[in-house]
């Protein structure tokens, strides 16, 4: 492709044949059968879904029906999920099995299958995806065309406006003007730290060298965060398109995705996503007729936390241990091979082509004064609706938490949650207001970090929750500087200490002490931040780090050491469920007893405690 | 130019100084652990943390440069917990073995322990355990005492081009370690110990023969000849608190002979041997065009980088021994013939500052008619340690004469140790022998200092001879790389392993990291070598009368068949990984 | 290992790093694959790629130990990890993996003597809304419980049997 006549052509072309995706009114006898092929639905069986719709169509000669593999719609939990548009009907938790029928039934005789309907909070069953209301409270920006468009296909992307922000920049807009659009609109950087992304451009721009980069952080390291990889495989060329206007905007022509290699399927589709773009000319030299030129390279990761930081990752890249560099320089002014280098996070770039097109004050319209736009979080832990969702920045935990995450699951209360993975902290219960912004998380003591958001009921130690993040730290540690190698490692004894009953008073100062130090010591955001998920539960937490080290007792049972399994016999009702799911059969009493634990052989695995309907053990 | 203040002084400093250099202008001092002047500038261990106002966190004073207006404060309540709290985390990491340590009294960990006045550790936790390497003849790494500085590292790396050694592991797991963690003698090492004279604590140090030579010199039956390389006796003064660069040459000749020596010779006459041998083989070779350029050989740690890495490169070494192989051998024959002395009965002890002198003296072929040339080999260090287990007042010392006939030296030998000396010294002798006339001026200037890589051409009769001169194992390579691709044209190539010669060799006194920062080493024990040349009376090897005498009465020619026998060896293609 | 089989990991391996250009840049690419080909990085190997892009094996082996991906020795036939991601995590993945050192009785990251089984923990594998999740190679089990883990091992050693 030499024009952007012929990316008009395209688009013009396709948008016709796929206004039955985003239009439930769509005047058409198509149909189109979309097939989560995200992780969390690859995992449980969806390719075989897959299949199975297209081998049953083709079996039965059926005409205008088209299966499609598209990203994570979100609701993970509830996966694997097909979608049929333009109804745009929700089947949660289909299995392979059920394929025919949804043909037979909803296809050929034109009944909704009810039994794989979604189940929305209260129970009631929802046809369309956009009356859930896990739906109903998002906003969709950098998801936009996640669950919408098939990611292995350019013609879909371009379709729904894809590369057009592309051509408007190289055709119509100088580097500038391109840098102040985005540092007009407010964003900020999703990656974690939340700079301003174009302070960055701009000073990547100005830095001094004639060879610069563009690097793409896909990472991910956040344990139980996916929402880059969810972009990357729902959406790939949005994150291409992005790259190449910043390249555009900071005189780079070459960039670098660093993705993890744990994240097979979204490497896939990147590859795909660039060879396409190469193919169409999108990518490669004299984009759309004009001198500007970029090219794209997949680097790998392997399994190393710490190469998340931005300058680890350039050390990575360059073909070392991901170990840190000190900063200042920072790697606009010297990155890759020490040119100057632009490092944004995935999500970063899937708001970029949104802002150019729709323009800068309609992206700062959206959001808080200081937090612009909208923020994706994996949404986990224990909490109903357990997946992705984008909300504008301002909406508060209590929103995402009980009316989008539908609230706790098993009658339990909520704890706490946590925000920045290893890097933030917890949020207790009178901070649910707190409307979610950079500046307010970080005023309770957590940061937003790349978005996981883990939903935590009373069941939880919250010593044993520090203890989980300094145990990640510490083998996550790069070993480089002495604060983090050696001190995250003494503060993981500590907590360990106290969590198997033989801390004292004195730890807990230790632990203040090591954790200032450390804060301020480190050289890179991983030691500079490991110790927060300690500094903020001691905050809000404090009796339970003191029931610890002086009563030796973990209330939330969680210590083993600490805790002593028991059955309340009043709160009893003989049902058994207990008895059918300790794996060693501990739990004693027959029929209408009331149950009692063995605690010879108890092994204090607590699930009994979350299998009682009763709320009985404790 | 860039003005700053720190703590309180106002500093005006050029663009790009770090705020640790510009600190010692201002004559403040800060702590460090991991710096290592153009080194070592990575910032990992976090002892010269300083705060800047205006900024979060801490600023890394040793690689972090100063900017304009900066207002630094070196020694706040806040950095000096921070530098505590580290330094404590360190040592909980540490074996803490002070009183059996090589290096206790010249630790930069201890000094700052005492400074900081560490008296307790309050972090007290697990240790990470290792096994000591001590298999090599050479070097013991004890990881139990490495901070991970990663000083050694990057020399190994990045100034020898070697990367025997790198870190491994992550976290608190993380070590210095060989691949596989095997030990340094079965992997690519070259025992060149030039990490050992860069890291700052005991974890790396030379394999002690110190008790060896204690037993020999307690044993009546045993004659024990000493013989001390040129670049011991400009170091040795330093280790007893002596100005860098002194020569002690009278001391020390003193002492070995308080210490119980039979013999203290000289290894510069042994050095003189090699140029007679070097030149007259070099002259050869460059008439017949045989496998030029042809390359010095005196130095075991080039030696065995050339057997591991450059197989195909070795015809172009000498086939020369080195000066104290060449040295011992003649002891235990001509000098043992001469005096009567069963040879099996003599044990020659060189005082090297050289580790790969150890190894070298233990390699198969280092011996004639199954006796050895050397027995032991001690490094400059190590004789400090002997005199001062002697409890000899080194500074009180008179000064003492080398015995004859073995002590008589030149001054082209003497300048043996630094790099440059031998082409220096083998061209005054080849000059000569081919021309037949005197050279005018001795010194080849061109071949002196400090650059990596020096070349001459120098005016022999009608013939232009270019030579080259390298040291560092990184220079070594690249004059590999050109003879391998048949890019050198130069005839003559000297190669040290050391960057700046033996002189600072890996056996010599070590100068922690301060010293280094503010003093150039090398080029103050080089200028005390050249000045013992200058105010020798003979200056070139074939003019040593005692060395006119051997080949007179004993050798013949040099390389002829008895010289071949005595005084030349041979080498093997080794494998680099061995294991 | 026996030379043939040496030999013919150093032609494999000299063949897989043809498409890379001699540059260190590509390190960490080019052991990517050798892991991916043989479930490890067989000492062969690193000595090729040492000789192709001049990096010494010090220098390799420092590389293959910082990142988990790589591993030095094959893993068991059937790889157990079990995911220790927050989400994971905080619905009770520790008691699977403790149950599983348990029930094997090997630690973290070790194989059986058999060679059949062995033991790893990955932080999130993307499947964060069935969880805890473990995974048996490639196949991931979601909603685990110690009694479903029970359940999948009981089923592998009936097989191997
Ligand atoms: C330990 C650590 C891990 C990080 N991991 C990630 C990551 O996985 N993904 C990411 O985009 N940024 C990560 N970051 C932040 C990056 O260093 C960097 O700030 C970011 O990629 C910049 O992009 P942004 O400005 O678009 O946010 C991490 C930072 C630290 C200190
Ligand atoms: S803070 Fe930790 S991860 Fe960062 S450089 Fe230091 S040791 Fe490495
Ligand atoms: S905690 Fe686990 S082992 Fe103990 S009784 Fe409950 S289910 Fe059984
Ligand atoms: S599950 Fe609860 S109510 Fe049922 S038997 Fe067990 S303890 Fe009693
Ligand atoms: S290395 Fe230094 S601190 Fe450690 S034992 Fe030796 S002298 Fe003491
Ligand atoms: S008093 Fe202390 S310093 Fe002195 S010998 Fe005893 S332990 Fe050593
Ligand atoms: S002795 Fe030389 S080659 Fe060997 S590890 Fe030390 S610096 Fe490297
Ligand atoms: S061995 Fe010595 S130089 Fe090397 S890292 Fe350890 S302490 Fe530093
Ligand atoms: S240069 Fe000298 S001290 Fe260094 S290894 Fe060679 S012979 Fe030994
Ligand atoms: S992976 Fe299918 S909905 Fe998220
Ligand atoms: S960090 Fe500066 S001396 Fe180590
Ligand atoms: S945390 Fe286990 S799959 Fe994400």
């Amino acid at each position: 492709m030499k024009t952007v006549e012929e990316l008009n052509k395209i688009r013009a072309e396709k948008r016709i044949e796929l206004d039955l995706r985003k239009n439930t009114n769509a005047d058409t006898r198509e149909k189109h059968i979309l097939v989560c092929q995200g992780t969390g639905c690859t995992s449980s069986k969806s390719p075989q879904i897959l299949e199975n719709f297209k081998k049953i169509i083709e079996e039965k000669g059926i005409k205008n029906v088209r299966v499609i593999k598209t990203g994570c719609f979100g609701l993970c939990a509830k996966g694997p999920i097909v979608i049929i548009r333009p109804e745009d009907t929700f089947y949660a938790q289909v299995t392979p099995e059920d394929c025919e029928e949804i043909i037979q039934s909803h296809i050929i005789e034109g009944k909704v299958v009810d039994r794989l309907l979604c189940k929305d909070i209260d129970g009631t069953k929802v046809t369309k995806l956009d009356d859930l209301t896990f739906y109903k409270k998002q906003k969709r920006i950098a998801l936009k065309n996640c669950g919408v468009i098939n990611p292995e296909d350019i013609d879909e992307y371009i379709a729904f406006d894809g590369y057009r922000a592309l051509a408007r920049v190289l055709i119509e807009m100088t580097q500038d003007e391109v840098i102040e659009t985005i540092d007009k609109s407010g964003l900020r950087g999703r990656g974690g730290a939340g700079f301003p992304t174009g302070k960055k451009w701009r000073a990547t721009k100005d830095a001094k060298g004639d060879t610069k980069y563009v690097v793409c952080n896909a990472d991910e390291g956040d344990p139980g965060a996916f929402m880059d990889r969810s972009i990357l495989e729902g959406d790939p060329h949005a994150v291409l398109e992005a790259m190449e206007i910043a390249g555009y905007a900071v005189g780079a022509e070459k960039g670098y995705i660093y993705v993890r290699a744990e994240y097979p399927i979204a490497v896939h589709r990147l590859q795909i996503a660039i060879d396409q773009a190469r193919e169409y000319g999108i990518l490669g030299k004299n984009i759309f007729g004009t001198d500007f030129s970029f090219d794209i390279e997949i680097r790998l990761g392997a399994g190393a936390f710490v190469c998340g930081e931005e300058t680890a990752l350039l050390e990575s890249i360059e073909g070392r241990r991901g170990q840190p560099r000190v900063k200042p320089p920072y790697p606009a002014q010297s990155g890759l091979w020490g040119c100057p280098t632009l490092i944004n996070n995935v999500e970063t770039y899937a708001n970029v082509a949104q802002i150019i097109l729709k323009g800068a004050d309609w992206y700062s319209a959206i959001g808080t004064a200081t937090s612009k736009g909208t923020k994706v979080f994996a949404l986990g832990g224990n909490v109903n609706n357990v997946g992705l969702v984008e909300v504008p920045m301002g909406t508060t935990l209590r929103e995402i938490v009980f009316d989008i995450g539908g609230g706790i699951p098993n009658g339990r209360e909520f704890k706490a949650a946590q925000t920045g993975g290893p890097s933030g902290g917890c949020i207790p219960k009178e901070h649910l207001d707190t409307p979610i912004d950079y500046e307010s998380l970080k005023e309770i003591g957590s940061m937003m970090g790349s978005g996981g958001l883990i939903v935590m009921d009373d069941t939880k130690c919250m010593v044993c929750l520090a203890k989980f993040y300094l145990q990640f730290t510490v083998s996550e540690s790069c070993g480089k500087c002495t604060p983090c190698r050696i001190g995250t490692k003494r503060m993981l004894e500590i907590l360990e200490r106290l969590c198997s009953g033989e801390g004292d008073e004195y730890d807990i100062y230790k632990l203040e002490k090591l954790a200032a130090n450390i804060k301020k010591a480190s050289i890179c955001g991983l030691g500079q931040s490991a110790p927060n998920p300690v500094i903020s539960t001691m905050k809000y937490f404090r009796e339970e780090f003191r029931q610890h080290a002086i009563e030796k007792e973990c209330k939330a049972m969680e210590c083993k050491a600490l805790s002593r399994i028991e059955i309340d016999e009043e709160k009893c009702k003989s049902c058994g469920l207990c008895q059918k799911n300790c794996p060693v059969n501990a739990i004693e009493g027959e029929g209408r007893e009331k149950r009692h634990i063995n605690q010879d052989k108890c092994i204090k695995c607590t699930t009994c405690i979350r299998s009682c309907p009763f709320h009985a053990i404790g | 130019m860039v003005n700053l203040k720190i703590d309180d002084k106002k500093v005006c400093v050029p663009e790009g100084t770090t705020i640790l250099d510009a600190a010692k202008q201002a004559g403040i001092d800060i702590p460090t652990l991991c710096f290592l002047k153009d080194i070592n500038e990575v910032g990992d261990c976090r002892m010269c943390i300083v705060e800047v106002e205006g900024r979060r966190g801490f600023a890394t004073s040793c690689i972090q440069t100063v900017e304009e207006g900066m207002v630094v404060h070196t020694h706040t309540p806040n950095v000096l917990e921070a530098r505590h709290m580290i330094l404590d985390l360190i040592i909980s990491n540490h074996s803490k073995d002070c009183l059996t340590c090589t290096r206790s009294g010249n630790c930069e960990l201890q000094d700052l322990a005492i400074k900081f006045n560490v008296l307790d550790i309050e972090f007290q936790g697990e240790r990470t355990e290792h096994k000591i390497d001590d298999k090599s003849p050479s070097i013991v790494r004890d990881f139990n005492k490495c901070i991970l500085c990663r000083r050694c590292v990057a020399t190994c790396k990045n100034v020898q081009n070697i990367g025997a050694i790198d870190c491994i592991g992550r976290g608190f797991e993380s070590c210095i370690s060989t691949t596989y963690d095997h030990s340094l003698n079965d992997v690519n090492c070259t025992f060149c110990g030039q990490c050992i004279e860069a890291c700052p604590t005991g974890a790396l140090h030379e394999k002690e023969n110190i008790n060896d030579v204690w037993a020999k010199l307690k044993d009546p039956d045993t004659f024990v000849v000493v013989q001390t390389a040129p670049s011991v006796r400009v170091a040795l003064g330093e280790e007893f608190g002596m100005e860098i660069g002194t020569n002690v040459t009278g001391k020390m000749v003193s002492a070995l002979k308080h210490l119980g020596f039979d013999k203290v010779f000289d290894t510069n006459t042994g050095a003189d041997f090699t140029i007679m041998e070097e030149a007259t083989e070099f002259v050869k070779r460059f008439k017949e065009n045989d496998n030029l350029p042809m390359t010095t050989s005196c130095c075991p740690g080039w030696v065995r980088f050339a057997e591991m890495e450059y197989p195909e490169n070795l015809p172009h070494l000498s086939s020369c021994k080195s000066p104290h192989q060449m040295f011992g051998a003649i002891i235990k024959s001509y000098y043992a013939e001469k005096n009567n002395i069963d040879p099996s009965k003599i044990y020659v002890v060189s005082v090297m500052p050289c580790i790969a002198k150890k190894y070298e003296s233990k390699r198969e072929e280092m011996e004639v008619d199954g006796i050895r040339d050397v027995d032991a080999v001690i490094t400059t260090r190590e004789l400090s340690r002997m005199i001062k287990q002697a409890n000899i007042e080194f500074d009180k010392l008179e000064d003492d004469t080398f015995d004859n006939p073995m002590g008589e030296a030149t001054g082209a030998a003497a300048i043996f140790g630094v790099t440059g000396g031998v082409m220096e010294a083998a061209l005054r002798t080849a000059y000569e022998l081919i021309t037949g006339e005197e050279l005018q001026k001795l010194e080849f200037e061109d071949i002196r200092g400090e650059k990596g890589i020096k070349k001459a051409t120098v005016k022999i009769g009608d013939k232009d001879v270019k030579v080259a001169v390298t040291h560092g194992l990184k220079n070594a390579r690249k004059i590999m790389e050109e003879i391998k691709n048949g890019t050198a044209d130069y005839s003559f190539v000297e190669v040290m392993a050391c960057p700046g010669g033996c002189i600072m060799g890996g056996g010599q006194p070590i100068k922690n990291s301060k010293i280094r920062m503010t003093t150039d080493v090398g080029a103050k024990r080089a200028a005390a070598m050249y000045s013992i040349d200058e105010r020798s009376t003979i200056r070139k090897s074939h003019e040593n009368p005692v060395l006119k005498q051997i080949y007179k009465d004993y050798i013949g020619k040099p390389g002829e068949h008895k010289a071949h026998e005595l005084l030349h060896t041979h080498y093997t293609p080794m494998e680099e990984y061995r294991i | 290992m026996c030379e043939c089989v040496e030999n013919k990991i150093r032609q494999e391996v000299n063949e897989l790093m043809q498409p890379y250009k001699q540059e260190k840049d590509n390190l960490i690419q080019i052991l990517n694959d050798i892991q991916e080909r043989y479930g490890h990085i067989p000492k062969v190997a690193q000595e090729e790629v040492s000789k192709y892009l001049g990096v010494p094996m010090a220098e390799i082996y420092g590389v293959i130990t910082f990142y988990a991906r790589f591993t030095l020795e094959p893993k068991g036939k059937y790889n157990i990890s079990v995911c220790l991601g927050t989400a994971c995590f905080v619905k009770g993945s520790q008691a699977i993996l403790d149950r599983l050192k348990e029930r094997l009785n090997l630690e973290e990251g070790k194989t059986s003597a058999d060679g059949k089984f062995s033991i790893d923990t990955t932080r999130c594998v993307g499947a964060c809304g069935i969880a805890p999740v473990f995974t048996v190679n490639d196949e991931v089990y979601g909603h685990a419980t110690v009694k479903k883990l029970d359940e999948v091992l009981d089923q592998l050693e009936k097989i191997e049997k």
